[in-house]
């Protein structure tokens, strides 16, 4: 009897002792890379983490953002149209709330992709972040070359296409990516749902801590 | 006992069941216009307007129910903010699903507006500027 309850005692104190503990620590998320090398005459796989490659677009200010403006620094990551009528200004609405948390710590940042590059020019991109308030230091409306974008999505865990099927003209989900400061990716969330983004701005601060 | 305890499981059942006019339109509403005009008629910034409280809106009257299925482009005053952002149109609404929509949007988030009769908005979207 007496062991029963010091089993339940401790616990009871080993429960205690998760919740002061430390930080939740988020997943690496993607698919490893598997390389093989030949150590000794034997063959040796390594893997790596999943990684955001190099990428080269521009800005609502026509500044070319690359993966030197992202380094070292957490990110969160979209894909959109200026155009779009179905769930863009839902998940743009959304993310406005992660921006105004976050929006005045310098190692954060919002890249947003247009999948539109032929509509969303530099000049249309700056007419939206002017209507839609938010400033180039901290949130990225990007465009470039169509091919660099659809590319990219995949990257981020991400599916858009063009199809002419749906309102719009161009199939995209409103998931969003959380990037750490070594361009992994570390959470996806939907975009379109309030809650998530709750959990998206409790995330980021997990991040920020990471060195 | 028995009866008694009926009438309250009965009374309780016709309380949660709120009574809404405009139920079709809000179903409507929630599918096709919520996404740019967010679900509190909120809009998005100076992007989207504004249909809450919106003085467009409610003067427009049945022109709106031209707005609805041709969409809208260039520029409109929403309660003396400029908003220049083309509106995508909605053809596949039918005149009634139109009446139930501007019903539902005129009478919601503070708004208080005569009720639109279905033959005012067919009338109406035969004469449509478009």
């Amino acid at each position: 009897m007496n062991t029963k309850f010091f089993i339940f005692l401790l616990a009871l104190a080993l429960l205690g002792a998760c919740n002061s503990g430390p930080q939740k620590i988020l997943p690496v998320l993607g698919q490893p890379e598997v390389t093989e090398r030949t150590v000794d005459g034997k063959t040796v796989y390594d893997s790596t983490e999943h990684k955001i490659p190099d990428f080269s677009l521009y800005n609502q200010e026509g500044e070319n953002i690359t993966q030197a403006t992202v380094k070292g620094k957490v990110y969160v990551a979209d894909f959109f149209f200026t155009s779009c009528p179905t769930i863009c200004p839902k998940v743009k609405a959304n993310l406005k709330k992660v921006y105004k948390e976050y929006k005045d710590q310098d190692d954060f940042l919002l890249l947003s992709h247009s999948i539109d590059v032929k509509h969303d020019t530099i000049g249309r991109l700056a007419w939206y972040a002017d209507k839609f308030n938010i400033d180039a230091k901290s949130w990225h409306l990007l465009t470039g070359k169509h091919e660099d974008i659809y590319k990219l999505s995949p990257e981020y865990l991400i599916a858009a296409l063009v199809d002419e099927g749906v309102p719009g003209g161009f199939d995209h989900s409103g998931a969003v990516a959380l990037v750490d400061r070594h361009r992994r990716i570390r959470g996806m969330y939907d975009g379109t749902d309030p809650e998530k983004m709750k959990d998206l701005i409790k995330d980021i601060a997990i991040l920020l801590a990471e060195k | 006992m028995r009866p008694f305890f009926l009438f309250f499981l009965l009374l309780g059942l016709f309380a949660c069941k709120q009574p809404n006019a405009y139920g079709d339109g809000a179903m409507l509403y929630e599918k096709h216009c919520a996404n740019c005009h967010g679900e509190q008629g909120e809009g998005l910034e100076e992007l989207i307007p504004p249909l809450a409280q919106a003085d467009a809106l409610m003067q427009a009257g049945t022109a709106a129910a031209c707005w609805i299925r041709y969409g809208l482009d260039g520029p409109i005053l929403v309660n003396g903010q400029e908003f220049d952002n083309e509106m995508p149109e909605n053809k596949a609404l039918s005149a009634v699903e139109i009446t139930n929509v501007l019903n539902y949007i005129r009478n919601s988030w503070g708004n208080k507006g005569e009720f639109l009769q279905l033959d005012q908005v067919q009338n109406q979207l035969l004469n449509c500027q478009k």
